[in-house]
């Protein structure tokens, strides 16, 4: 036994182009340990382990393990010294078994006979040692996330085909796509992995998971560790300061009396190409002023009904109403009807990246009267409206631009920013109504004109996944806006894998399932449990209890 | 070796780009100039004087730029759009015969109207009938994603060979001694000459007009605005509520109207009739010249200009010195490859 640290990262840096990813960091690993690697987005965090499992080539500094240096940008060496790695996005063939997935790679293409007995004895072994039960001719296609996962650890720390199993495990992000129930399973195995003397770095940026987890706390600020901290005792929000660099004020929500009816959806039904369909008789109503928060795994027909709520698609069956009256799906009536409405993928869908920023900021009303006439669109009142949401909803990042600035270039956060800046601010009125007689809405070149009704605020705000990849500040300023929104009286449904913010935000909560959804019920009415096997499906909605 | 890409790219760089582009060109033409023996120096002397130097040089190069500009644009219409058009040639010939068909000396006299009633006839037909060839793909591609690249493109041998046969037959000249060529245009429906003794003609102005326009249209309106939008981001258009499907009917009612506007305007303005030779490639040319103005309207005209003057001058050079006129289409290839290049070095940066 050495004195030796498992693992030693010295003086660790990198850079691309003008962002130093990497600066100095230096790291010790010691055996029977949890360390968390915590940071915001473009922290480091990604930067630091794919040097470490060989994918990028260090600038300066040194890799070693057990003493012994590790060579840089060699993948292989990194497996070799016994560094495994479980991806966020899981690297498994779908279509194999468990037990081929574990052993791809392993033997050499000239073997002439396949060890594949050998193989199912050290997984089914390795399997029982850290409690990781899996079936290993189940085909993948056929697993649940959450079984997905440990066949991504398994094949990790199974020794197979090489001279040793992992001993260090570096998990990225591996919450991401659980379910509560499962996050707990997976910190159970963390916990015998770590009981038998494997180390385990855990990179994540929710900080109550890695306050369960964890042992020591290694906080990455702008590419820098700018602490490392034990886990036990350490106060939350002075992590959140390190991590974020500044204060960050939690959400404050005001209480409001539920006002009318806004939203109210019965049996809604819509058919996917599969054989299940994506909604399976959704039925739910929204108050103005009421925060309704769905909840579930993704891929469960979050995104078929964000879709529907949007205006993009038509349900298949059952009926949609909007205070009271149907409403054709066409994005155009909806932005018209009064809906802010916020998509998941804000690069793709939100915005169109190449167009500039004022562009982007006229997209949904570009044919409103307010910013076209006679099939010209007014540049002139179409940039300073732009100009007014930039101020407004702080979009930084369009310094030396202004609103010329490309939409491309802004950070996730500011891109939201300007999304929700266009959703959720009115249109300056017309000025043709202001002066003078009232005039028809101009032709109709283009597409159709709309009316006055184009200028209504917003009466309902649909977010998807509103703060997903956010950093913290930013996280907060949406969910600010969206609660000031709320307590100005709008409805606002929010879909979110997020539990922690639907917990922060939500008035009353559904979960969906397989395209079924829950009947909603109040925040505090809620456990963490009950949500978690909603989420997984186990558990039939009970009755809605009454709350206070 | 990788591409990074930069956050915005700097204006000077995005002038900088198409200057270098051709100073490459050039660099690089030079080599098959000399590797063909002749003297670096006095061929290229030759080919610029030969396709900008004279009179006689300029006009020629402004008739061969005229149909340029017009397929350029409509290229850069339908690119913007992401609706890959390259059936402009097809759409060329189409309002080529459309034009005939309404203007034409068919039976020696054609029909009896009003000259500025007929000509709006044929230019309308003309336009039409580029503009319905181009229709059919942009259905299919937006109810079935059939993919326009090779409805397109394989509809330009549909429309040669149609064309073919009619030049054949109903539309053939029994004056023409033979020659598979189509009867000629009224003379009334001729476009006058821009400058004497020239083969320049008004249909120049008409193309300056027409970039004009659709550089507005694309700026100002609320269309252009649609055509933008749908082409670098067709999901986040639909999410807004833009008309997708719409607007890329209407780019390929514009675009295939383009078109076939050139080909009536090549027959009143230079050939007055159809044969299967008058376009050298315009619908192909304009595709290139499209992508060398970036997709501009303005740029396409200079775009033009530069293809037109290539190739008139390569003719004109060769005369003078052993290189062959191909070293015109040479030049124009490797001046696209290195507007492209230099297009993706402004919005990339090179690292190792």
């Amino acid at each position: 036994m050495t004195s030796a640290p498992l693992l030693r990262l010295q003086g660790i840096a990198k850079r691309f182009g003008a962002l130093l990813a990497n600066d100095g960091i230096s790291l010790d690993l010691e055996r029977g340990e949890v360390l968390a690697l915590l940071g915001e987005n473009g922290a480091g965090k990604s930067t630091l382990v794919s040097i470490l499992f060989g994918h990028y080539v260090a600038d300066a500094g040194r890799i070693e393990v057990d003493g012994r240096p590790l060579p840089p940008g060699q993948p292989a060496a990194a497996l070799a010294a016994g560094i495994g790695m479980v991806h966020q996005h899981f690297t498994l063939a779908d279509n194999l078994s468990v037990l081929d997935n574990v052993m791809l790679g392993t033997e050499p293409l000239w073997q002439p006979r396949s060890r594949r007995r050998e193989a199912r004895a050290a997984l089914l072994q390795t399997a029982a040692r850290f409690g990781l039960a899996v079936d290993p001719e189940a085909r993948v296609a056929a697993l649940s996330v959450g079984e997905r996962q440990r066949v991504e650890i398994l094949k990790a720390l199974v020794s197979f085909g090489r001279k040793q199993g992992a001993r260090i495990l570096i998990l990225d992000e591996p919450t991401a796509v659980l379910t509560p129930q499962e996050s707990a399973s997976l910190f159970d195995t963390l916990g015998q992995m770590v009981a038998a003397g494997l180390a385990v770095i855990f990179i994540s940026h929710k900080l109550d998971e890695v306050l369960r987890v964890s042992h020591r706390i290694a906080v990455l600020r702008g590419g820098r560790l700018v602490g490392v901290l034990p886990a036990a005792g350490a106060d939350k929000a002075l992590i959140a300061e390190a991590m974020v660099g500044r204060r960050v004020a939690p959400p404050v929500k005001q209480r409001r009396a539920a006002g009318d009816v806004v939203l109210q959806l019965q049996g809604a039904v819509l058919r996917g190409d599969g054989a299940r369909p994506l909604l399976d008789g959704v039925a739910l109503s929204l108050r103005a002023g009421e925060v309704l928060a769905i909840a579930g795994v993704a891929g469960n027909g979050q995104q078929a009904l964000a879709e529907v709520l949007s205006g993009e698609r038509a349900l298949d069956g059952g009926t949609l109403q909007l205070d009271g009256r149907p409403l054709p799906a066409r994005p155009r009536e909806w932005v018209a009807a009064g809906v802010a409405r916020i998509p998941e993928d804000r690069q793709a869908v939100g915005v169109v990246g190449d167009l500039p920023l004022w562009e982007n900021a006229l997209l949904e009303r570009y044919a409103a009267p307010a910013f076209a006439r006679f099939g010209l669109i007014k540049r002139r009142v179409a940039r300073a409206h732009a100009a007014q949401i930039v101020q407004r909803f702080d979009v930084r990042g369009t310094e030396g631009g202004g609103v010329d600035t490309v939409t491309r270039g802004l950070s996730g956060g500011n891109m939201q920013k300007l999304i929700l800046g266009r959703a959720l601010m009115s249109a300056p009125r017309p000025r043709s109504t202001a002066a003078g007689p009232p005039r028809g809405p101009g032709p109709a070149w283009g597409g159709p004109a709309l009316g006055p009704a184009g200028d209504t605020p917003p009466r309902l705000i649909v977010a998807n996944q509103p703060t997903w990849g956010l950093d913290i500040g930013a996280v907060a300023y949406v969910h600010q806006q969206l609660l000031d929104a709320c307590a100005a009286g709008r409805a606002l449904l929010l879909i979110s894998e997020d539990l922690d913010e639907i917990f922060a935000l939500a008035d009353r909560i559904a979960v969906m399932h397989q395209g079924r959804l829950t009947a909603a019920r109040p925040r505090d009415a809620w456990t963490l449990a009950e949500i978690g096997l909603a989420m997984a499906g186990t558990a039939a909605p009970a009755e809605p209890r009454h709350a206070a | 070796m990788r591409l990074e890409r930069r956050d915005r790219p700097s204006r000077l760089a995005l002038l900088a780009a198409p200057l270098a582009a051709v100073a490459v060109t050039l660099a690089l033409s030079s080599l098959l100039v000399a590797w063909a023996g002749a003297p670096v120096g006095r061929a290229y002397a030759l080919l610029i004087e030969g396709g900008f130097g004279s009179r006689f040089a300029l006009t020629e190069t402004l008739t061969r730029a005229t149909p340029l500009i017009l397929t350029g644009l409509s290229a850069a219409l339908a690119f913007r759009a992401r609706l890959y058009n390259i059936g402009i040639e097809g759409q060329l010939y189409a309002g080529a015969i459309a034009a005939v068909a309404v203007g034409g000396l068919h039976g020696g006299s054609g029909f009896a109207a009003p000259a500025p009633l007929l000509f709006a006839l044929m230019i309308g037909a003309a336009m039409a009938a580029g503009a319905l060839l181009l229709l059919g793909p942009a259905l299919l591609k937006s109810r079935f994603g059939v993919d326009e690249v090779v409805t397109t493109l394989l509809l330009n041998f549909i429309v040669l060979l149609a064309v073919s046969a009619l030049l054949d037959g109903p539309m053939k000249d029994p004056t023409a001694m033979g020659w598979p060529q189509s009867v000629a245009l009224q003379d009334s429906l001729q476009l006058d000459k821009l400058v004497p003794r020239s083969r320049v003609h008004t249909g120049l102005l008409a193309a300056l007009a027409l970039s004009a326009a659709l550089w507005a249209l694309l700026r100002f309106t609320t269309l252009g605005f649609e055509i933008r939008a749908v082409g670098s981001g067709a999901r986040a258009a639909a999410f807004a509520g833009m008309p997708v499907a719409a607007t890329a009917v209407k780019v390929a009612l514009l675009s295939g109207a383009l078109a076939g506007l050139a080909g009536a305007v090549e027959v009143a303005g230079r050939t007055g009739y159809v044969t299967l030779d008058m376009s050298p490639g315009y619908g192909m040319s304009g595709v290139v010249i499209a992508m060398l103005a970036m997709l501009n309207p303005l740029a396409v005209v200079a775009a033009a200009v530069f293809v037109a003057g290539m190739l008139v001058g390569a003719d004109s050079m060769s005369r003078a010195v052993a290189v062959p006129t191909y070293i015109a289409d040479v030049i124009v290839a490797i001046a696209l490859i290195g507007m492209l290049v230099a297009t993706l070095l402004t919005q990339y940066r090179i690292r190792r």
